[in-house]
C-alpha cells in the first residue's frame, strides 16, 4: 500500500529559498548587505517602558519635536488633496472669504450702510472675513481631524497632537492664498498701508495658536460626543456674529463693549484690520484675547493628552 | 544574551456591554447622570491576561490564536496604539509596526508622494526616505507609475509599494500582523523573504498571522495565545500542532447521520454516525497537508444482520472524486462476522492532498450491495503546511494532490557537471 507508507523526504535546499525570482534580487542583495553592517548595541537602559498612565499626564513634547516632519507631511497632504479633482482648485481658498464678502457687501454696506471706520465697506468686511475664515476652518477642520483619521490612529503610533495640528496649519495655506485678494483690494481700493502692517505676523501666530487650542480641545471632544461634529458648524457661525467681522466693534454701545471683549477673536479680528489699516491697535483688547490663547492651549493640551490614550479603543 | 523586549503581566481590558456602540453621545452621558448608577451594565472583558515574555535580538516569534484571541491586541499595545490596563513593556530598541499594508496611503497622491508620506507617518526620517527611495520603488516595481496617482494602480501594485515603505524601516523590532492575508502567491513570497533578511541582521520580529505554514517556515519561536492568556510559548512546530488541533473544531468533527440530507432517496438507513479523528487520535476536522486522518463510521442495523463492507470517497471541494478507499477491493479487510451493531474505521495515513477543503461520500453495503449511501456526510480541511521543509507551501492550484519526487540530473557535458561541481 503505498499510501500509507510514503513519507516526505525533507529536502533542505538552503536558506535562500521564499524569495521569489521576480523579485529585483539586486534591491534585495543590497539592502541584506547595509542591514548587516548596522550592527547594533542594546542599550543599557530600555528606550522606552511603556505602562498603564492615569489622570493628568505630561504632554511629552520631546516626542512631538521628534515627528515633526510628520507635522510636515500630514499638511502637506491636506492641501495637496484638499482641491483635487475640483475645476477652480485653489480658487476656491479665495471664493470661500469673497462670496460672503460681496453678500455683506450688498446688504450691509449698501442696503444698511453700516459703518466701517472710514474704510469701504468691501474692504472691511474683507479684511474680517478673511481671519475669521481661517479661524473657522482651522477650528472645524481640525476638530473633526481626529475622528476622520481613524485609520491611522488605529494602526500606528505617533503622537496624536500632529493631527490636528496639521489641520490648522493646512487653514493657514488657504488664509495666505485668501490674502492676496485682500492685497488686490486694497491697492484697488487706494487704502494706504503703514509700517503697522508687519504687526500682521504676530496676530496671525496668536490667531494660529487659539485655533489649535480650540481645535485640540473639540478634536478630543469629538471622539468620544460624535455630537459635536454637528453642534460646532453652528457654534462657529453664530460666533462668527459675535466677533466684530462684518461690523466694526465701535457700532457696540460703550456698556455693551465688555461683552464683546469676552470673546477672544474681537482683539485678533479688530487688531488685523488695525494693523492693515493704520490704526491704533485695542491693546487691552488683545492683552485678554493673548492671555486666553495661552491658558486655552495649555488646558486643551492636557485634555487632549488625558484623552488621548482612549482614541484607539473608542474610535 | 540580554532580552531586546520585556514583557511583564500584561493585561488589557475593554468595556463592552452598555457602551458596545464604542462612542458616546451627550445625551447618553447626560441621561446616565440622572440615572442610578447600575455598574452590572458595563461589561468588561480581558483581551490579554497577565502576559509575560522576553524576546532576544535575532528571534522570529510566530503569535497565533483565534480571531479574538488578543493576538492584535498584544501587538497594539507593542507599538504604543493602545495603552495597557496593567503590566509593563521594556523595550531596548526601537519598535516599527506594520499592523497593516498601506496605513496612510491616500489614493489621491502619486507613488511618490505616498512614499514620503507613509514613511513619515512609520517613523523615517525624510532623509533616510530619500536615501532609500531609489530601492523602495525597485522593490516595488512600479518605477514606471510612479508620478501616477495610487488610486489607478492595480491592487498588486498598491500592495508591492506599501510593503516596500514598511519593509524598509531600520526598526529593530518590527511587529507584522497579517500582511500575509493579502496579495498574491508572489507577493506573500516577497513579503516572507524580507522578513528572513530582517532576522538574519539580529533584528526582531513579532509576526502574527494565519498562515500556519509561514509561521512554521519562519519563526524559531512560537507564542500561542488563547483566549487572552499566554498558554504557550516555545516551538513554532509543537504550538501550530496544539493550535490546530484546538482550532480544528471537535464540534464539526462527527455527524449524526440519521437523517442526513445527502442520504439517496429508498435505502435504508443503516449509517447512524460519522467522526474524524487526526492522526493523534484526537477529534478533529481540520488536519495539516501530509498528516492522515481516520474515518469512524457507526452502523445499526436491528433488523437484519449484516457483514459490513464500505467504500469511502474523497472528493475536493468541486465535487471531483480524488480517490476512493474500499474495502470490497482490499482482500484481507473482508469482515465476515454478521453483526447488528458497529464501527467500521478509515484509516488514512499522510494524505498528499492539497490544502483546502475535502468531503466524504459513504457507502455503506455487503459485497457489492449497496444498502446505504450518503454524499458529502462530512467534511475536513486540509490546512497548508510546508511538507517539503523548504519554508514555502506547494501552489494551491498546481494539481489536485502533492508528491515527493527526486530529481537527477543527466548531463551529456560531463565535464562541465564536474566543474561545477568542485568549484564549490
Amino acid at each position: 500500500m503505498q499510501c500509507a507508507s510514503m513519507s516526505f523526504t525533507r529536502v533542505n535546499l538552503g536558506g535562500n529559498i521564499g524569495i521569489p525570482l521576480a523579485v529585483s534580487e539586486q534591491a534585495i542583495i543590497e539592502e541584506t548587505s547595509e542591514v548587516e553592517r548596522m550592527s547594533f548595541a542594546l542599550p543599557e537602559a530600555p528606550l522606552l517602558t511603556i505602562a498603564p498612565t492615569r489622570g493628568w499626564v505630561g504632554l511629552n513634547l520631546k516626542d512631538v519635536w521628534a515627528h515633526r516632519e510628520l507635522l510636515y507631511f500630514l499638511t502637506w497632504r491636506d492641501i495637496k488633496i484638499r482641491y483635487k479633482q475640483t475645476a477652480l482648485g485653489a480658487l476656491w481658498a479665495i471664493i470661500q472669504p469673497l462670496f460672503p464678502m460681496l453678500i455683506f457687501t450688498l446688504f450691509f454696506g449698501r442696503l444698511a450702510k453700516m459703518p466701517s471706520d472710514g474704510i469701504p465697506y468691501s474692504v472691511f468686511a474683507y479684511a474680517g472675513l478673511l481671519p475669521w475664515t481661517y479661524f473657522a476652518s482651522a477650528v472645524n477642520n481640525s476638530a473633526n481631524s481626529i475622528v476622520g483619521s481613524s485609520n491611522l490612529i488605529t494602526k500606528v503610533y505617533f503622537p496624536r497632537m500632529i493631527i490636528p495640528a496639521a489641520a490648522v496649519l493646512a487653514a493657514l495655506v488657504d488664509f495666505a492664498i485668501a490674502f492676496l485678494l485682500l492685497a488686490v483690494l486694497m491697492v484697488y481700493h487706494h487704502v494706504a498701508v503703514t509700517a503697522s502692517v508687519f504687526l500682521l505676523l504676530p496676530l496671525i501666530a496668536m490667531l494660529t495658536v487659539l485655533s489649535l487650542g480650540i481645535g485640540l480641545l473639540f478634536s478630543g471632544w469629538t471622539v468620544k460626543y460624535r455630537d459635536i461634529r454637528f453642534a460646532l458648524p453652528f457654534l462657529v457661525q453664530v460666533w462668527m456674529f459675535a466677533t466684530p467681522v462684518i461690523y466694526p466693534a465701535s457700532l457696540v454701545p460703550q456698556q455693551w463693549r465688555w461683552v464683546l471683549a469676552l470673546n477672544p477673536v474681537t482683539g485678533i479680528v479688530e487688531g488685523f484690520r488695525a494693523a492693515l489699516f493704520g490704526r491704533p491697535l485695542p491693546w487691552d483688547f488683545l492683552a485678554y484675547s493673548g492671555l486666553f490663547t495661552l491658558v486655552i492651549l495649555v488646558y486643551a493640551a492636557y485634555s487632549f493628552r488625558r484623552l488621548e490614550r482612549i482614541f484607539a479603543d473608542l474610535i | 544574551m540580554r532580552p531586546i523586549l520585556q514583557v511583564e503581566g500584561l493585561s488589557k481590558q475593554y468595556q463592552i456591554g452598555s457602551h458596545e456602540a464604542a462612542y458616546f453621545t451627550l445625551r447618553e452621558t447626560l441621561m446616565q447622570m440622572f440615572k442610578p448608577r447600575t455598574r452590572a451594565e458595563a461589561k468588561h472583558i480581558w483581551a490579554l491576561r497577565n502576559v509575560s515574555f522576553t524576546a532576544q535580538p535575532g528571534d522570529v516569534i510566530g503569535v497565533i490564536g483565534k480571531n479574538g484571541a488578543g493576538k492584535s491586541t498584544l501587538l497594539k499595545i507593542l507599538s504604543r496604539i493602545t495603552e495597557p490596563t496593567t503590566g509593563r513593556i521594556d523595550l531596548y530598541g526601537r519598535v516599527g509596526s506594520l499592523l497593516e499594508v498601506g496605513t496612510g496611503f491616500h489614493p489621491e497622491l502619486s507613488g511618490r508622494e505616498n512614499i514620503l508620506l507613509n514613511g513619515a507617518i512609520l517613523g523615517m526620517r525624510r532623509a533616510e526616505i530619500l536615501r532609500k527611495f531609489d530601492e523602495i520603488v525597485a522593490f516595488a516595481e512600479v518605477e514606471k507609475f510612479i508620478d501616477t496617482p495610487v488610486k489607478r494602480y492595480s491592487s498588486g501594485m498598491y500592495l508591492r509599494l506599501a510593503f516596500a515603505v514598511a519593509a524598509f524601516l531600520e526598526s529593530e523590532i518590527l511587529l507584522v500582523d497579517e500582511v500575509l492575508a493579502v496579495g498574491d502567491a508572489g507577493f506573500q513570497k516577497k513579503c516572507l523573504g524580507k522578513m528572513r533578511d530582517v532576522s538574519a541582521s539580529g533584528r526582531t520580529v513579532l509576526f502574527v498571522s494565519h498562515n500556519m505554514a509561514a509561521i512554521e517556515g519562519l519563526c524559531n519561536r512560537c507564542l500561542f495565545i488563547s483566549e487572552g492568556i499566554l498558554s504557550g510559548d516555545g516551538k513554532p512546530h509543537e504550538l501550530v500542532t496544539r493550535y490546530l488541533a484546538a482550532e480544528a473544531a471537535p464540534e464539526n468533527a462527527q455527524r449524526d447521520l440519521g437523517e442526513h440530507p445527502g442520504r439517496r432517496g429508498g435505502l435504508k438507513s443503516i449509517m447512524s454516525r460519522v467522526s474524524l479523528r487526526s492522526q493523534s487520535g484526537n477529534p478533529a476536522s481540520a488536519i495539516r497537508m501530509g498528516e492522515g486522518i481516520s474515518i469512524q463510521v457507526d452502523f445499526d442495523s436491528p433488523n437484519a444482520e449484516i457483514r459490513p463492507s464500505m467504500d469511502f470517497c474523497i472528493k475536493n471541494n468541486y465535487g471531483v472524486p480524488i480517490f476512493t478507499a474500499s474495502s470490497r477491493v482490499q482482500k484481507q479487510y473482508r469482515f465476515e462476522a454478521p453483526l447488528h451493531k458497529g464501527s467500521i474505521v478509515c484509516h488514512l495515513a499522510d494524505l498528499p492532498l492539497l490544502n483546502g477543503v475535502y468531503s466524504i461520500d459513504l457507502f455503506f453495503g455487503e459485497d457489492y450491495q449497496n444498502t446505504d449511501l450518503i454524499y458529502d456526510a462530512i467534511s475536513f480541511e486540509v490546512i497548508e503546511a510546508d511538507v517539503f521543509d523548504c519554508g514555502q507551501v506547494p501552489p494551491a492550484n498546481s494539481g489536485t494532490i502533492f508528491w515527493p519526487a527526486q530529481f537527477e540530473m543527466l548531463a551529456t557535458d560531463v565535464e562541465k557537471v564536474n566543474a561545477a561541481r568542485y568549484s564549490d
